[in-house]
């Protein structure tokens, strides 16, 4: 039996012990001055303290394993005009080459004539811990003379990932880990022109909004002043909540007061005005990531500078699984409740309809439950 | 100029620059300039910047609902400007409205509309009978702002210069250029010269130099000529940049210096347009433009006069051919008499 010494407190320690592989029970709540040393066995601890704490740190534990060893996914999308620096940033955002013009061997910057979505994946590992990430490019979005509708081939898309997942859901026979390709994050890109936000970018974020986590920036940024910025976002702040649009993080999903309070403090900044690169230059004997000019080197890790640090500790550092609950809990629970009611079917038809099924063998196992 | 020596063959017309000169001073000149492009490429700033005034103080923005209704307009402000005792009625055409909603399918054709108005005021002025005061509301130049943001030419930018290109001069210009590095706007020049040429685009050409003219001009004018479209910068402020005070924009990694030509070419633009081809320009328009939209309309107008007289011929006995007065369907009289006085001027022709 192997032992496990948990310390609580600098007075306070647990002993635990593997109980059949799959939990861990407290030998005993015990409390001690000294704190043992590995290895040795020491007499039984007493304490008068709580009773279940351990279980929830251990489990912690066990999750942290599991899920470090399954990884992670994440999906997230790009939308706006051409040239706005989508996928320098998104190469920037995860230091390494995701982005579709990085990937596609013959990648040429001509903007197409209709809206195409374009998905690209790659895993990428940090410290052992290994992520898939989908990068979703929209190239030709806002590009053409008339823009009318342009928005519904990525409506089409988001929902169609819902659906597709729901089918997964429903399924009589459904996989271990549903794949999950839905849209976690879409970030859009707001040219930097600092007057306030275009017709084209209220019909865009409005519908979007309901469907999936927005998260708009302020592309190419470094053609702002420090005042011009927060005029320019204050603006755009006004024009958002006139329009009704939720961007993420959204008000009204905040769950306590620790929350809001993160989550005004972010509100307060957004759009975050960024920009992005994939060149490195010397300042005061460091190496930086930034762009160099005549007038100056623009460090775009430098939260005086640009607000890219910023950008990148909410979507991955701080927020990352948050933006994947709402995507799941909320954004996927209204696709789902109106799918349902929607098709006045009861489940089980919902399933027999005629979906192509990935492979054959499930669609006879179906069958044949019934 | 001695007076007496050589008195006999010196006739004296070398002062006639001179008399000319003074005769325009006297009169003053006058410079209508649009500008063209979307909104926020700091259309308002580069004019403020370029003649060191405030066209725009009580300006403002529209909020996003407010732009979802907008259309196309035409403003235009004028200003007098005296420098060294030498007027400039100076008039800015600006376009409000373009390229900013979501469809904006020949949102140029209120921009092409506004030219040919004031080519058409100035083709019935110049045919009427009191030409004393004549006003050239002609637009001599248009200033198109490039997005830098983009890839090279939207397909927006493409319309809109192929729909204008035959009547005015077209400059383009790349807007906020202090977002690219030198690399990037120099990238950026070659692609948009190519698409310009690849699409067709007859932008406004720089008269050739003249092959007596000195080798810095001649580098000067190569200079020009490599520098389009112009990568601008514009400011409505003074900073403080190494202790002296000039136009520009503080950044936290920077003084970005409008007048400084390492930085962009505001100075170039500023030079091109005031100093060195001004009087170019306004030649280009009258000469070129104008002319073409006069033979345009003059054909028109033969052709109605033409299809007229062919359609009384049919329904009158005597088919005289002599011009008729139009049937029930009468214009003005002032159209007639002009229609009647330009068929005279094209019977005279064809008889030529």
């Amino acid at each position: 039996m192997s032992y496990i010494y948990i310390k609580i407190s600098c007075h306070v320690w647990y002993v635990v012990y593997r109980h059949k592989r799959k939990e861990y029970r407290l030998m005993d709540k015990t409390r001690t001055v000294k704190p043992p040393f590995p290895g040795l066995q020491t007499g039984l601890i007493r304490s008068a303290d709580l009773f279940g704490y351990v279980g929830i740190e251990s489990v912690l534990d066990q999750m942290r394993r599991k899920t470090v060893k399954a990884g992670f996914e994440f999906n997230i999308m790009v939308v706006g005009q051409s040239g706005l620096g989508k996928s320098t940033l998104v190469n920037t955002l995860f230091k390494s080459k995701v982005s579709r013009k990085s990937s596609t061997p013959n990648y040429e910057e001509k903007i197409s004539k209709t809206v195409r979505l374009h998905a690209v994946s790659h895993v990428i590992e940090e410290k052992g811990v290994k992520m898939k990430l989908t990068v979703i490019d929209t190239p030709g979005f806002g590009d053409q003379i008339n823009n009318q509708n342009c928005w519904e081939p990525i409506v089409k898309y988001v929902n169609e990932q819902y659906e597709k997942y729901l089918r997964e859901e429903l399924n009589v026979n459904r996989k271990r880990r549903i794949p999950d390709s839905r849209v976690h994050c879409c970030i859009y890109f707001l040219p930097a022109s600092g007057h306030s936000l275009r017709p084209i970018d209220v019909e865009f974020m409005k519908r979007l909004g309901k469907i999936v986590n927005i998260v708009p920036v302020i592309a190419k940024a470094d053609t702002l002043t420090v005042e011009e910025r927060q005029e320019f976002k204050e603006r755009i702040r006004q024009d958002l909540e006139a329009n009704g649009i939720h961007v993420y993080p959204q008000r009204e999903l905040d769950e306590d007061p620790e929350d809001r309070i993160l989550n005004d403090r972010i509100r307060a900044s957004i759009p975050f005005a960024v920009v992005g690169t994939d060149k490195e230059h010397q300042v005061n004997g460091h190496k930086v990531l930034g762009r160099k000019t005549k007038w100056g080197i623009i460090e775009v890790e430098n939260v005086a500078h640009c607000e890219f640090a910023n950008l990148r500790d909410l979507l991955i550092r701080s927020h990352l699984q948050d933006l994947k609950d709402v995507a799941h809990n909320v954004h996927y629970e209204t696709y789902r409740v109106r799918r349902l009611n929607e098709s006045n079917m009861n489940l089980s038809e919902l399933v027999l309809s005629s979906w192509p099924l990935q492979n054959k063998m499930d669609k006879c196992e179906t069958e044949s439950h019934l | 100029l001695d007076g007496n020596t050589g008195d006999k063959e010196y006739v004296g017309f070398a002062t006639l620059p001179n008399q000319v000169h003074r005769k325009s001073v006297k009169k003053g000149f006058d410079f209508t300039l649009m500008v063209a492009g979307e909104s926020g490429l700091g259309k308002s700033t580069l004019v403020n910047s370029l003649f060191l005034t405030d066209l725009y103080k009580d300006r403002k923005l529209l909020n996003a609902e407010e732009r979802i209704t907008q259309t196309v307009e035409i403003t235009k402000h004028t200003v007098d400007i005296e420098e060294k005792g030498v007027k400039l009625k100076l008039t800015i055409v600006d376009t409000p409205g373009f390229g900013d909603a979501i469809d904006n399918t020949e949102c140029w054709k209120s921009v092409a509309d506004y030219i040919d108005q004031q080519f058409e005021q100035y083709f019935r002025d110049e045919s009427g009978l009191n030409r004393k005061n004549i006003q050239d509301n002609r637009v001599h130049c248009c200033l198109y702002f490039i997005s830098p943001f983009g890839h090279g030419l939207r397909p927006l930018d493409v319309e809109f210069m192929k729909a204008l290109h035959e009547k005015v001069n077209i400059v383009p210009v790349l807007a906020k250029a202090d977002t690219l590095t030198p690399t990037e706007v120099q990238k950026k020049k070659i692609k948009i010269r190519e698409e310009i040429e690849q699409y067709g685009i007859k932008i406004y050409q720089f008269p050739d130099c003249d092959s007596d003219e000195d080798e810095e001009f001649k580098q000067q004018d190569l200079e020009l000529k490599e520098s389009i479209p112009f990568a601008v910068i514009g400011s409505n402020t003074v900073v403080e940049a190494k202790g002296k005070r000039v136009r520009g924009r503080l950044y936290p990694w920077g003084i970005v210096e409008v007048e400084n030509s390492a930085h962009c070419d505001f100075v170039k633009l500023r030079n091109m347009l005031v100093r060195t081809h001004m009087q170019d320009l306004k030649d280009v328009t009258r000469e070129t433009h104008y002319e073409n939209y006069r033979a345009q309309c003059i054909q028109s107008m033969t052709r109605m006069v033409v299809k007229e007289r062919n359609r009384n011929k049919l329904t009158r006995e005597s088919g005289t051919d002599f011009p008729i007065p139009m049937g029930p369907a009468v214009s003005e009289s002032e159209t007639e008499k002009l229609i009647r006085e330009k068929d005279e001027e094209v019977q005279h022709f064809l008889h030529l």
